[in-house]
Formats: structure tokens, C-alpha cells, sequence
């Protein structure tokens, strides 16, 4: 167990550091700084600039006290927002990111797991057949269609919810419920396969022959061996909760980690962009670690080597 | 238990005691018809409603994204004067004075952008570049993951421990976040390297196009990968290979004979699964201003493009929302009904 | 109500299938006493396991029951509510399947699922339960109940598995246990031993058995009564005794012959029964073991052959057998 766990954590050092690598390396084949597109700097004042944030150095140098540092935490300052550091920029903004994706990811469980269940349940029904229908359109259509459509129909046109923001417990309606769409549809189906899988085994015919109710032998007896694929799933979710919060956070205009990601891209902020790739996958890649070992403890049969 | 009294009333003929023949016996064994696993598996596809109506949806829109646009009265960059902001079958002012002097003028189904420009041609158009890219981006992912996936299952040994660590790595690397920084780092290079005599392709392409695909071809391919490593590793020890290896088939026969007919199943509906896929990520990189270069329209960009008019243009937006959401949906659909239809292990 | 244990009358079961309906059981009937020992034999397929089900409820969709009664220790199974079987499953008739490797739930622990059915049962508390599933351990010969209570099923062996499976069977003392291919998947040691326990525990405990096998030999040694099964019909039915030195129909003479004997004379070959099953989508109109018969008859393609009785409990379905009969009662 301990050894599979320190092998886990160090494949996602590995993982971690070329991620800074590969981020470090291709922000410096972008031509033209972050100061090119202030035309009005001279280019005394430009160098000096550059002198100031070290990107006069050479690439290698700038490479090693770039790793040294973001393993101590400094993502060094931002090249946009002057005077305030990478890391406090994400300190203020991530928050409201992992919020939003945070309810996302329990309403896309709370309501995949029972409704996958209940279709595998009563498969071949209508039921089934309406799960089915608004579980492969949940995963055909785009976020930023399902947002958009939202906005258009709860916003704009029933003026029910409000628009943009989080001012108040409403506003979270919309960009949760378009965050959470496609988590939900995938997982309603994994839920079904698999619920469909479990029920065709021979424990769920022991448990029959037992004498046990259908809903112990579904909820205690197929739900614990059906859920380990949706598992598997939450790390990957979380990683499209939170990119798809890039689309949410553009459209609903919310003060989100997602949207100053975009606004670094556009801005050319390196530090900020370097900064936000390697937090965000870190976060995602602690995540799928913790989920990975979660569930090897849930299923027994797997042996941690 | 009893006998059946039923029995004894039946008029029963010397005859009916004479042996039967072979030729009688045989009659009466009825076979189902053995079908080969091509056929078995169109077979079915065919009986597939859902699958079918998709196929014919895909189709549909090939047409219109391929064909049509080459016949087309407008095109895709063109502005028309006057014609701004038109609602759907609406004419500008210009256009009619000239039907009513008589010339014809070809309608506008779906109305003009805010710069005049057809709107029917440019999701014809977006319509193109989601499908191109969908296509190549799974064709470029089908060749590197099964070429990879093959060369680590055969090598075996440290080849392969060092190969899937590398893919764990990858897999592990979250895509979008990556993909983002790629499309937009590569776009300035690709610029440079469109300069250099001989690839003037590049810009008729489009940079961006092209570094979406290098995206796909860095990323996307570790699934692929790992399901092409896992099948044949799979099949290798199975033991039919082993029986037929006993046999005395040659490696080719075992390989064309078993490991082909065994994984082009898995392989086809793998990589039809994996066009909406990347379909999909275009969309959601053109929609964050991150896909193909104006005034070449995707899908995703005109949604974007859309979205500050939502108020008075809503038709604007719902047209590609509309398109992708259909191709997306038929191919996830097709790809299902090829999985039932193709996946020997799904079969009955 | 039947005066014995398990009285089936004349059971219909089909399989509504997509591509049919497949009769996997035409007019079977077998009745049990208590504290016998019925051996059901036949190819996969003939429908063996499907009686055995049927008698649990056990019957996997789509199948249903179209005909003919199942009365078993007093209740008409054809009428009981979904309730009233739970009731019934796992406690006084139980199974033991033919996979352990598959048939305990991988994600609980050997004692949660042994507890669980006495719990469901029984009166006895957490505690009682507890230290009656260690007994049932002891019972079937595992060594370190208490250790073995706290693993989970990948932890032990095929033929532990196996006697896992046999304790949480026996756990409420059951009239009837069901033994579906108990040692088809284990190794051929192991199978004596867990066969060697089946019937110890049969005389500690005086439990009826029906027991589904391909296997000629387990019947042989076990089995009060063997009812041989061919395509969803029971072909031939009789004592031990009467199949194995008196076999009539020729479907169980070709069984015997395709056993290997320890009394055969040298280069004695052993001759297989031709042909493959019918297709139970299509039968045939007559007798299904017709095609693969060698002393197929003219009628035995056209219609079913009727019951012809030997002595009170031997019979069979075989028009050869009729027509001796009414040879022998035309010479009377």
C-alpha cells in the first residue's frame, strides 16, 4: 500500500515537472514579449523592463530559477497586473472557480449515479429509452451551447435567473447546472453499463437465491461493485470542470481562475500563464492520484503494489 | 408419472417403425446459417435504426459541407453591401430593387452575419472545417496510438515499461489546459515556418488548424495507445493464437486470421468514437478564440462570434450550436451502433 | 398439496427471445422425497439448470414459466408472491452455484455474506449470527474461521470458495439444497473432497439434493435417483441402479458408452454420441434426440414418443421402448 502510494506520488512529480517544462519551453517560442504590444514603451525602457523580470537572461538559466522557484511556491509576478504576485492573483481567484466546479461535480453525482441506476434498473422501458435520449444529447452537445442556451431561455428571454456574476445564491443556478451537464450524462451512463454489467453477474444470482429484497441485493450488493467505474471517472471530471469553467466563466461572466487564464493567453501574461497551467495541473493531477488510490481501496481485489 | 393415454389411441402404422433414413434424420436438423463476421456485423448494423438515420444525418452533412459550397452563389468571405444583419430569407434594400427588376437572387436561408456575409455558406463552411478536423484529427490519433500501442505489446520487456510510462505521463498531463497553451504557442512558429519556401501550405491551411492537429497528434493518441497495447497483449496470450500457433499457422495468418479480425472491430469503432471527440475540443478551443483564423469560420467560432448579439440575432448562435450539436450527436450514435454491430464480444 | 418434497407436474418453461421463443423445458416432472438425492444429467443446454432454477424463482429473463406446477415443501410455487419466495430462498431451499470464483461478491467480506443470510432468516442478533457463520465455516472443514471471516473472496482458493458457498447455503438448515455443477470448476482433487463433504453433511443434517451435472461419475456415487435431460425433456428417469445397468433409452446407452471404464478390455475404444443438439428455437416435431439417434425410426421424426414405465419409478420417452412394449403386451 505505502510502497503503491509513493510510486503514485512519483509519477505525478514527474508528470508535474514536464508540465513546467513543456509550458516553460513553448511560452518561449511565442515571438514578441508581453511588452511588444505597449508601443508606447521605448526600447530603453523596454529593455529595462525585461531586465527587471530576469527575461534578458539566458533561456537555461531562466529555465532552473523558473523550477527552483514554482517548487517553493513563486510563480514569480505578473507581467500584466503589476505589483501583484502570480500566486495571489490564484490565491483570490481560484476559490471562486473551484466553488462553482466543485457543485458541479456533486450534482453531477448525486443525480448520474441514482438516474444511471434507475435506467439499468428498469432497462428496456420508456424510462430507459428517456434517460438515454437525455443522456447522449447531454454528451453531444457542447458546453458553451448548453450555457449560451440557458442564458438565452432563463436569462434573456424568461429574465428568471440573472445573467452574469455571482452576486447571489441564483446566479449559481445557470453556470452549475451548464458545468454539471455533461459530467451528469456521461456518468448516467457509465452508471447504466455497469449497473447493466453487475446485474448479469453470478453474486447478483447468490444474493437472489438468499432471499434477499431486490433493494438490498441492488443497493448493498450492485451499487458498491457498479460505482468503481464512476470512480475512475471523478478525476477526469474534474479536470473538465475545471477547463469547462473557461467556457462558463466567459459566458456568465464570472471572476473565475478560467476567464484570467484566457485573459493571460490573450494578454500574454507568461508568468501568469506558466503559473495557472502548472497549479491547475497540479491540482488535477493530486486529484486523480487521491482518486486512484480511493479506489483501490474500495475494491479489494486489487492489489497495491 | 403417468402415462400418456393419448398414446395408445394413435393409429399407429407398421411403417412408422421402419428406420429412418439418414437423408430423413438430416432433414430435420435445422442449422442456423453460419455468416461471416463482416457480414454478420453490416448485418446488424443495418437492422440498427438509430444507426442508420445517423449515418444518412453524417452524410447529409457531408454533402453540404463538401459539395455544395463549391455550387453555391456566395461564399464564405464575401460581403454583400447592404446586406448586414439580415434575418433568415430576408433581402437587403439593394438586393430588392433587383428582384424587382426582375433578376433572380439567391435567397439567404439562414440570414447575414453583422458583416454582410451569408450565413448558409459560412456554417456550410464551419460545417467543413469541424468535419476535417474531426476526421484528420482521428485518422492522426488511429496511426500513432495503434503504431505505438503495437510496437510496445511486441517489444515487450523494458521497451514496454518505458513506452507506457511515457503514455502514463501523458495521460496523465490534463489535455485541455495543455492544448490551449499549444494552439497558442505554435500559432507564431508556424507563421515563420509558413515563410520558408515549400511550406506555403501552412497558411492555406491555417496555422491554427495545423497546431490543433499537432495538439491532437501529441495528446490524443495515449487511449488509442493503451487500448491497441492492451488488445493485442491480450490476443497474444490468448489461447486460440496459442491453438493456432500449435496448429502450425504462420505468424502472417495468425496475425491477418485473429489479431486483425479481432481488433479492426475495436479499432473502427475507437476511432469513429474519437471524431466528436475532437470534434468537440475544436469547437471549444474556436469558441474561446483559439481555433481556425478569420475569416475562415468552424462551428465553434461562429457560436462565438454570436454570443454579444444573443439578444437581437439569437438565429446567429443557434445555427452552429444547432449543426455541431447533430454531427456530434450522429457520430456518438453511429459509433454506438458499430460497437453492437462490430464488437464480437457484445455479440447476441 | 403434493405429499412430497419437490413435485414438479409437467413443467413448460420458454425463453422469449428477440430472435423466438425457445422452449428450454417441454412437460418435465420429477418429484423428491425427503432426504433424497436426485442427480439431474444432461449436455449443456438440455435444460437441467433451468429446472433447478425454476424451482427457486431463480429463472433469468426472459424466461417464464407457460405450464404445468411446481409444489415444493408444501408451497405452490406457480402462486407465491415475490415476498413470500424471499422467504423461501435461502432458507428452506438453497443453491450452490457452479462458479465460486464469480458467485460470492468480491467487495464484501466472507462473513458479511455468510451473516448476511442468517440475519435475513433468523432472530439471532449481530453477535449470534456472528458465531454461527464461524460454526458453518468449521462445518465445511475451513481452517481459521475467525480469520477467514474477516477475508475477502480473491483471498481464498477455488474449492474454499466453494465451501463458502456450501456454508452460506447451509446456514438455515435448508429441506432442499441445489448443487448446480458444484465441482465443475474446481480441480479434480478438490472435487472429490467438496462431493465427500456434500454428502457427509447430507447424513449430519438430512437435507434433500438435486444435484445438476454432466459428470456420470458424481451421480453414480451420490444420487439416490437420476433423471437424464435432452432438450429441455426428461428423457429417462430411474434409479441409479436401473440407469446405470439397465439404461433404456438410447440416449443415456450412448452417455454410458462415452464414459471411460476401468473394467473395458484393451484397445477398447470409447464411442461418442454423433451429431450436435437441436436448435431449441426450431425443434423438431418428433423426438429431439432423433437426428443423432442410430435406431431412429420413421415416427420418432413425426412425433414425440409417450411415456413407457418400466416399474414405479423407471421410465422413459423413446419409441423403441414403446414398441417393445407393445410387442411384449401383443405376445401376452
Amino acid at each position: 500500500m505505502g510502497k503503491y502510494i509513493l510510486k503514485r506520488i512519483a509519477l505525478a512529480f514527474v508528470t508535474i515537472w514536464a508540465v513546467a517544462t513543456i509550458t516553460f519551453f513553448l511560452m518561449n517560442l511565442v515571438p514578441g514579449g508581453p511588452f511588444l504590444s505597449e508601443k508606447a514603451i521605448s526600447p530603453a525602457a523596454t529593455k529595462a523592463l525585461e531586465a527587471k523580470y530576469g527575461l534578458d537572461k539566458p533561456m537555461a538559466e531562466r529555465y532552473f530559477t523558473y523550477i527552483s522557484d514554482a517548487a517553493h511556491g513563486d510563480f514569480g509576478d505578473s507581467l500584466k497586473q503589476r505589483g501583484r504576485t502570480v500566486m495571489d492573483i490564484i490565491a483570490t481567484k481560484f476559490p471562486v472557480s473551484a466553488k462553482l466546479g466543485g457543485m458541479a461535480v456533486i450534482l453531477a453525482l448525486c443525480v448520474g449515479v441514482p438516474l444511471g441506476v434507475l435506467a439499468a434498473y428498469k432497462r428496456g422501458t420508456f424510462i430507459d429509452s428517456l434517460f438515454s435520449v437525455i443522456a447522449t444529447c447531454g454528451i453531444a452537445v457542447p458546453g458553451f451551447v448548453i450555457c449560451t442556451l440557458l442564458l438565452y431561455v432563463f436569462g434573456v428571454k424568461l429574465q428568471w435567473l440573472p445573467t452574469l456574476g455571482l452576486k447571489n445564491a441564483q446566479s449559481y443556478i445557470m453556470p452549475v447546472v451548464a458545468l454539471a451537464a455533461y459530467p451528469t450524462s456521461y456518468i448516467m451512463r457509465l452508471m447504466r453499463s455497469s449497473m447493466l454489467d453487475v446485474l448479469g453477474q453470478d453474486y447478483m444470482r447468490t444474493a437472489k437465491a438468499k432471499g434477499l429484497s431486490q433493494k438490498v441485493s441492488l443497493f448493498k450488493h450492485a451499487l458498491r461493485n457498479a460505482i468503481l467505474p464512476v470512480i475512475t471517472y471523478v478525476g477526469p471530471m474534474l479536470a473538465y470542470t475545471l477547463t469547462g469553467s473557461f467556457v462558463t466563466e466567459k459566458i456568465f461572466t464570472i471572476p473565475g481562475l478560467g476567464g484570467e487564464f484566457i485573459k493571460a493567453i490573450n494578454g500574454r501574461d507568461y508568468t501568469m500563464i506558466m503559473g495557472t497551467t502548472i497549479f491547475l495541473a497540479t491540482i488535477m493531477i493530486v486529484m486523480n492520484v487521491i482518486v486512484d488510490i480511493v479506489y483501490k481501496l474500495v475494491d479489494p481485489r486489487i492489489k497495491l503494489k | 408419472m403417468e402415462k400418456n393415454p393419448l398414446s395408445f389411441q394413435l393409429k399407429l402404422n407398421p411403417d412408422d417403425f421402419l428406420p429412418a433414413t439418414e437423408e430423413e434424420k438430416e432433414g430435420l436438423v435445422v442449422m442456423r446459417d453460419s455468416v461471416s463476421f463482416w457480414k454478420d456485423g453490416f448485418r446488424r448494423l443495418r437492422k440498427n435504426k438509430v444507426a442508420m438515420v445517423c449515418l444518412f444525418i453524417i452524410i447529409i452533412v457531408m454533402i453540404f459541407a463538401f459539395i455544395v459550397p463549391a455550387f453555391y452563389p456566395y461564399s464564405y468571405e464575401q460581403q454583400i453591401q447592404g446586406a448586414n444583419n439580415l434575418a433568415p430569407m430576408q433581402y437587403s434594400a439593394k438586393e430588392m430593387e433587383q428582384i424587382a427588376a426582375g433578376e433572380k437572387v439567391f435567397p439567404h436561408f439562414f440570414g447575414t452575419d453583422k458583416m454582410g456575409r451569408d450565413y448558409a455558406i459560412r456554417v456550410m463552411m464551419g460545417s467543413r472545417i469541424s468535419l476535417l478536423v474531426g476526421i484528420i484529427a482521428a485518422a492522426i490519433i488511429l496511426v500513432i496510438g495503434s503504431v505505438f500501442g503495437s510496437i510496445a505489446a511486441f517489444a515487450g520487456g523494458w521497451v514496454d515499461l518505458i513506452m507506457m510510462r511515457i503514455v502514463d505521463i501523458i495521460y496523465t498531463i490534463p489535455d485541455v489546459l495543455l492544448i490551449v497553451l499549444l494552439s497558442f504557442a505554435l500559432k507564431a512558429p508556424l507563421k515563420v515556418l509558413a515563410q520558408a519556401p515549400g511550406f506555403g501550405w501552412i497558411s492555406v491551411v491555417g496555422e491554427n488548424l495545423i497546431s490543433i492537429f499537432i495538439v491532437f497528434a501529441l495528446l490524443y493518441w495515449v487511449g488509442m495507445a493503451r487500448m491497441v497495447r492492451s488488445q493485442i497483449l491480450m490476443l497474444k496470450e490468448s489461447e486460440y493464437v496459442t491453438a493456432a500457433r500449435a496448429l502450425g499457422a504462420s505468424s502472417a495468418r495468425i496475425i491477418k486470421k485473429h489479431l486483425l479480425t479481432n481488433c479492426i472491430g475495436t479499432l473502427i469503432v475507437t476511432t469513429t468514437l474519437q471524431i466528436p471527440s475532437s470534434i468537440f475540443t475544436e469547437s471549444f478551443l474556436s469558441f474561446l478564440g483559439l481555433g481556425v483564423a478569420v475569416p475562415m469560420p468552424s462551428l465553434g467560432s461562429l457560436a462565438s462570434d454570436a454570443i454579444n448579439g444573443l439578444n437581437t440575432y439569437p438565429y446567429l448562435l443557434f445555427i452552429p450550436a444547432a449543426v455541431i450539436s447533430l454531427i456530434i450527436l450522429s457520430f456518438n450514435l453511429l459509433g454506438d451502433g458499430l460497437r453492437d454491430a462490430f464488437d464480437p464480444k457484445l455479440k447476441n | 398439496m403434493s405429499e412430497y418434497l419437490v413435485d414438479i407436474q409437467h413443467e413448460r418453461l420458454s425463453f422469449f427471445t428477440p430472435a423466438g421463443e425457445v422452449k428450454a423445458l417441454n412437460d418435465v416432472s420429477i418429484h423428491l422425497n425427503d432426504g433424497e438425492v436426485l442427480g439431474i444429467v444432461g449436455e449443456s443446454g438440455s435444460g437441467k439448470s433451468v429446472t433447478a432454477y425454476s424451482l427457486m424463482g431463480l429463472t433469468a429473463y426472459p424466461g417464464k414459466l407457460v405450464g404445468g406446477t411446481i409444489d415444493f415443501n408444501g408451497h405452490r410455487i406457480n402462486d407465491l408472491s415475490e415476498k413470500e419466495f424471499r422467504k423461501i430462498r435461502g432458507n428452506e431451499v438453497s443453491i450452490i452455484f457452479q462458479d465460486p470464483m464469480t458467485s460470492l461478491n468480491p467487495v464484501y467480506t466472507i462473513g458479511n455474506q455468510i451473516m448476511e443470510v442468517i440475519l435475513l432468516h433468523t432472530d439471532k442478533n449481530k453477535e449470534q449470527a456472528r458465531a454461527r457463520a464461524k460454526e458453518l465455516l468449521e462445518l465445511v472443514g475451513i481452517n481459521e474461521p475467525e480469520k477467514r471471516l474477516k477475508q475477502y473472496p480473491h483471498e481464498l482458493s477455488g474449492g474454499m470458495r466453494q465451501r463458502v458457498m456450501i456454508a452460506i447455503a447451509l446456514a438455515c438448515e435448508p429441506k432442499l439444497l441445489i448443487a448446480d455443477e458444484p465441482t465443475t470448476a474446481l480441480d479434480v482433487t478438490i472435487q472429490a473432497q467438496i462431493l465427500e463433504l456434500m454428502m457427509e453433511l447430507k447424513e449430519k443434517l438430512g437435507m434433500a439434493i438435486i444435484m445438476i451435472t454432466h459428470d456420470l461419475g458424481v451421480v453414480a456415487s451420490m444420487c439416490d435417483r437420476i433423471a437424464v435431460m435432452y432438450a429441455g425433456r426428461i428423457v429417462e428417469y430411474g434409479t441409479t441402479d436401473d440407469i446405470f445397468y439397465n439404461p433404456k433409452h438410447e440416449y443415456t446407452k450412448g452417455l454410458l458408452k462415452s464414459i471411460p471404464r476401468l473394467d473395458a478390455k484393451e484397445h477398447e475404444r470409447l464411442v461418442p454420441i454423433e451429431g450436435t443438439p437441436i436448435d431449441l428455437l426450431n425443434p423438431p416435431a418428433g423426438c429431439p434426440f432423433a437426428p443423432r439417434c442410430s435406431n431412429c425410426m420413421k415416427i420418432c421424426l413425426r412425433e414425440m414418443a409417450p411415456v413407457t414405465t418400466f416399474d414405479d419409478v423407471h421410465y422413459t420417452q423413446c419409441w423403441m421402448n414403446q414398441k417393445e412394449q407393445m410387442e411384449r403386451e401383443a405376445a401376452k
